[in-house]
């Protein structure tokens, strides 16, 4: 898990998307934050060998859920209860792996059967990959054979292990020999043999079972003989149980995309691809994306921004407040990291080049009240990424250094930014500091991007982001103007909006952000590339 | 053998004078930590009576720790006081910084606690055939440990006296024809007994033993069955030996048998115990035991080391009073705060000419004590032979360090504690020597401010006229303008940030004002910022 997990999830939203994802499935519910947090590094071919997989799983959803079903099926038969306890002692491991392997195989050879009636029904590399592999590998002689040693490793017959001599001349360097066969031998054959003392030679002994010091230490050097088997079996086990661990986590993935994907489609919300690029050149670009954690909690479709900003180092957001800029500056993080993660995003369409890593530094509410503390706590976080980020990684600033004043929270960030873009960090940094966007106007259209919040001519929100200057002021007189209205009911559509906030985030707008663009009804489908 | 050869010193690890080198071939090696070999150290020694407010106590522990099989407190709680024995081991020392040679007697070290371990088994064992296999167990490991390290001293650089008579003294003695005859059986005796193999059929309660005639592994064709499914590593089954060190029963019924089939075998075996039982060298024994001191502390300082702090040999001297460190640090401190990048100040002394007492004044927890800890730490770590925190040092080799630390859980009685106060520094006055060190820190706190005054000049007037040297912490600044013997240094604060104490003590004269300073600077009341204010 990358090191600032706890800051990523808080900031980006991430929880409700995962909870999405899940639908109730805690293993999808973990599977999902583990696969969107930590991405598939910085590797083109691997997001594309999912998107591949995820294209086949949108296609069919019915033989995905069926083989989870399976594996589910499979792994809650599997409890753990044995290893740490069982593998203590070589005989009860060999008892329990045998059984375990038994049923295991049993679902195994269920996937196998899925695989040859679908196989041709898949295209990707992945899905196919893994249908021939089953078909391959669990052909009906192998099956059997396993079976076979499954017996043999019963040991009716005893066992027999070659030693030499070790430490203090006991015996060591164990090796387990072949199952001895020795054919069916009637107990009453043994009793003879035993009157007889025809089996008892120098070299051979037979202990008094009511010696239990004998029998305890004929046990263990049983154990000693057993100990190798027992590993080889064990280990099978575990290796044929984290096979099929692995597919149920990986087919957990696939299962939270579709459910996911279900769910946007049910509010209309876009969804398509994305296009990674490399990390070299700094690119970004994307039509009517959205924040779909956001879309989800207020279950309707939402505005979505489009941005051109390929070659740009810094997108620097400015203006109004309650103006959509963290739901857009979150919306653009998470596309971000579902790209990585080789998943589809909330929009017309994105690409963007990968990042190596992705940090958020967010104004945070809860120490608010210890004013020092709190500029030092922020100074604290800023170091910690700074000591995390590396050439080309992307940082997410939104009011940074909020805690202090205009001009030293500006100066300070400025430092910052200006060092940490000539290290290739790309940077999309919200801000109400007038000084600090000022201090990059130089680079405008060079590599750096001026957006702001869109405020039309009533000084309404419209919650998408334009290209433009800062401005000196954040409108906060709107902000008074518009809550002070909102009290006197008198204006029906600021009085919903009103009490739509109350379920997203106060500080923010996103509830008005929710208000409908007119014209993008259509259900948006994924299509092939 | 070409461990008679003199190799050459290496010239930058040896300081010493030309002379030396001839000086040590007529001597025979004795010990690794004495030149002469004669001195002895009391096992028994206690504790000196000023570890425990130099925080010596701690780093003993800490450098002694996981070595306590060597009793290596003794050596630490013994200073030397000859030159010329620091310069003996401060000799080894520095050729056990060599990472090779140092890495090679850890493994002759390793080797030869499991040799003591197998004889401890020999010891506690009856069953003939198992107790003579431990016993030729260790006398080979022992032959080849021995054998290891002669062969390896033999190409390495070694400019220490202590080594180098090592060396000499190692090789002749795995050249005499006794050691090699020794390992020659032993290695005999074993290679017959690898000889034996058997297959066992263990059927319920019977055992059969038959020849073995090289049958496939089972659990080897177990594996390849499954290894389709082998991807990545599994946690490995490791089950609880139910064996222990010694044969249990049944081993020792089979063991039995397998006597009975090869006599010869274990003939041979019996009569090698018996003909070795004293196989090891006495002297070698003891380097073996006397060496950790060595490694022990050179493992220490390793820790320090990496995290980027420095340490030096200092040039020790028996009379002159010259004292210089540069880069010194509280050992104690930085062992606590290992690990924290940064953490460790480090401060640089200096009396030259006829300054003999530190007078350290400044604001509180502002690195005084640790200060006074580490000037008296670095004197007693250079009497024992032991390279010192700093880059650069030399001490007077002292005979004897008092110190005169506060004692909190007096403080009830405050006239018994002045009382208190002044017999212990009249305790000190009485038995130090010219050669002798005195730490003191923060006395008469519990008197008023013009005592402590006319007390602490009085002291210091005994303290000088005795010519000691002497550090002193205290809040009497008046006593750090006491004459030309006195050196005033100060503990220091970032003038921005007064809360944050810099922990570095720089030498200049008293001014308690310079923390108040600071804190007015702080909140914008210095005159010159009052002033641009008015101004503005």
């Amino acid at each position: 898990m990358p090191w600032n997990e706890a800051a990523l999830t808080e900031d980006l939203g991430l929880g409700p998307l995962f909870e999405t994802m899940a639908q109730g499935d805690p293993l999808v519910h973990s599977v999902a934050r583990v696969a969107i947090l930590t991405g598939v590094g910085d590797d083109i071919d691997a997001i594309r060998y999912r998107q591949d997989v995820l294209y086949d799983c949108l296609d069919n959803p019915g033989v995905v859920r069926a083989m989870y079903a399976i594996v589910v099926a499979a792994m809650e038969r599997e409890t753990d209860t044995g290893r740490s306890s069982l593998a203590r002692n070589p005989d009860w491991v060999l008892r329990w792996a045998s059984t375990s392997i038994e049923a295991l195989l049993g679902s195994l050879e269920q996937l196998r059967r899925v695989a040859e009636s679908s196989q041709s029904d898949f295209s990707s590399a992945g899905v196919s990959g893994l249908m021939s592999s089953l078909i391959r590998d669990l052909d009906a002689g192998y099956c059997s054979s396993v079976r076979d040693h499954l017996q043999r490793l019963k040991f009716r017959d005893g066992i027999e292990i070659g030693v030499s001599l070790g430490q203090g001349n006991g015996s060591s360097d164990h090796v387990l020999l072949d199952p001895p066969i020795r054919g069916p031998v009637s107990w009453l054959t043994g009793l003879i043999e035993r009157f007889a003392g025809r089996r008892h030679s120098v070299d051979s002994f037979t202990l008094d079972p009511a010696d239990e010091v004998g029998v305890k230490a004929l046990a263990s050097l049983r154990d000693q003989g057993l100990s190798l088997a027992a590993q080889a079996l064990g280990e099978a086990a575990d290796h044929m149980r984290s096979f099929l661990g692995d597919l149920h986590k990986e087919l957990a993935f696939y299962v939270g995309c579709l459910n996911l994907h279900e769910q946007l489609t049910r509010i209309g919300a876009p969804i398509s691809m994305p296009q990674p690029s490399p990390p070299d050149e700094p690119r970004l670009a994307f039509d009517g994306l959205c924040d779909p954690a956001l879309a989800l909690t207020l279950d309707r479709r939402i505005v979505g921004n489009d941005v051109q900003a390929d070659g740009m180092g810094l997108i620097l957001v400015t203006g109004a407040n309650q103006g959509g800029k963290s739901t857009f500056l979150r919306s653009v993080g998470l596309a971000q990291m579902l790209m990585q993660a080789g998943m589809f995003v909330s929009a017309e369409s994105f690409s963007s080049s990968i990042a190596d890593g992705l940090s958020t530094h967010f104004r945070r509410e809860e120490d608010a009240g210890m004013e020092s503390g709190k500029f030092d706590d922020e100074l604290r976080r800023m170091r910690d990424i700074v000591d995390h980020v590396a050439p080309g990684a992307v940082l997410l600033l939104n009011e940074s250094f909020a805690a202090t004043n205009e001009r030293e929270g500006s100066e300070v960030a400025q430092q910052i930014m200006s060092a940490l873009l000539d290290w290739r960090v790309r940077i999309l940094c919200v801000t109400h500091f007038y000084e600090l966007a000022q201090s990059f106007r130089d680079r405008a259209g060079d590599d750096v991007l001026f957006l702001q919040a869109e405020r039309e001519e009533d000084g309404k929100r419209s919650f998408k982001m334009i290209e433009g200057e800062p401005l000196r002021t954040s409108f906060g007189e709107d902000l008074y103007d518009e809550v002070f209205r909102a009290e006197n009911p008198d204006d029906g559509q600021d009085a919903e909006d009103e009490s739509t906030r109350s379920v997203s985030e106060p500080d923010d707008g996103a509830a008005e952000h929710a208000a409908d663009s007119s014209g993008r009804a259509s259900v948006p489908q994924v299509g092939r590339r | 053998m070409n461990a008679l050869i003199d190799t050459k010193p290496s010239g930058a690890a040896n300081e010493r004078t030309n002379s030396g080198h001839d000086d040590r071939r007529p001597m025979t090696f004795r010990s690794v930590l004495f030149p002469d070999g004669a001195t002895a150290v009391d096992q028994s020694a206690a504790e000196p009576g000023f570890f425990r407010d130099l925080n010596l106590d701690q780093i003993v522990a800490a450098i002694t720790k996981g070595r306590e099989e060597y009793d290596l407190t003794a050596f630490f709680h013994a200073p030397l006081d000859q030159v010329d024995h620091v310069a003996y081991r401060q000799e080894v020392m520095r050729d056990l910084e060599d990472a090779a040679l140092i890495s090679r007697v850890k493994s002759f070290a390793e080797s030869m606690r499991t040799v003591r371990a197998y004889l401890a088994k020999v010891e506690q064992l009856t069953h003939l055939a198992e107790k003579q296999r431990w016993f030729v167990d260790a006398a080979e490991l022992y032959c080849d440990a021995v054998a290891d390290l002669v062969d390896y001293l033999s190409q390495a650089s070694v400019a220490s006296r202590g080594l180098w008579q090592l060396r000499q003294y190692a090789a002749e003695y795995a050249a005499s024809d006794e050691f090699r005859s020794r390992r020659d059986e032993a290695k005999q005796v074993k290679a017959e007994l690898a000889t034996i193999r058997y297959r066992l059929h263990i059927l319920q309660h019977r055992v059969e033993m038959l020849p073995y005639d090289g049958c496939d592994d089972y659990s080897k064709e177990v594996e390849g069955l499954f290894a389709r499914f082998r991807q990545g590593d599994v946690e490995p089954y490791t089950f609880a030996s139910t064996r222990s060190d010694s044969l249990n029963k049944v081993e020792l019924m089979i063991l039995d048998r397998v006597v009975q089939k090869y006599p010869e075998v274990f003939a041979r075996l019996d009569a090698f115990f018996h003909e070795h039982q004293d196989f090891q060298d006495g002297l070698i024994a003891d380097f073996d035991r006397q060496v950790q001191f060595y490694v022990a502390y050179l493992d220490y300082i390793g820790r320090f080391r990496s995290a980027g702090l420095r340490f030096c040999y200092p040039r020790v001297s028996h009379d002159s009073k010259e004292t210089h460190c540069s880069g010194s640090f509280d050992l104690a401190l930085a062992g606590k705060l290992a690990g924290e990048e940064g953490a460790i100040v480090a401060n640089d002394f200096d009396m030259s000419g006829d300054e003999r007492m530190v007078v350290v004044t400044g604001p509180n927890q502002g690195g005084k004590t640790t200060f006074a800890r580490a000037f008296g730490q670095a004197h007693y770590l250079a009497s024992l032979g032991c390279p010192v925190p700093g880059r650069r040092a030399r001490f007077l080799l002292c005979d004897r360090i008092f110190t005169h630390f506060e004692r909190k859980e007096e403080i009830a009685d405050l006239s018994g504690k002045l009382k208190e106060d002044l017999a212990r520094i009249a305790a000190i006055l009485d038995e130090a020597t010219p050669r002798s060190l005195v730490v003191v820190n923060e006395i008469f706190s519990s008197t008023s401010l013009r005592d402590a005054i006319v007390l602490s000049r009085k002291i210091a007037e005994r303290l000088n006229e005795r010519d000691l040297l002497c550090v002193w912490v205290t809040f009497v600044d008046e006593l750090a303008a006491h004459g030309d013997q006195t050196v005033s240094m100060v503990s220091t604060v970032e003038p921005e940030r007064p809360e944050e104490r810099t922990y570095r003590i720089i030498r200049r004269p008293a001014d308690g004002l310079a923390y108040a300073m600071s804190v007015a600077h702080k909140h914008g009341l210095t005159r010159n910022q009052i002033d641009e204010r008015l101004r503005s």
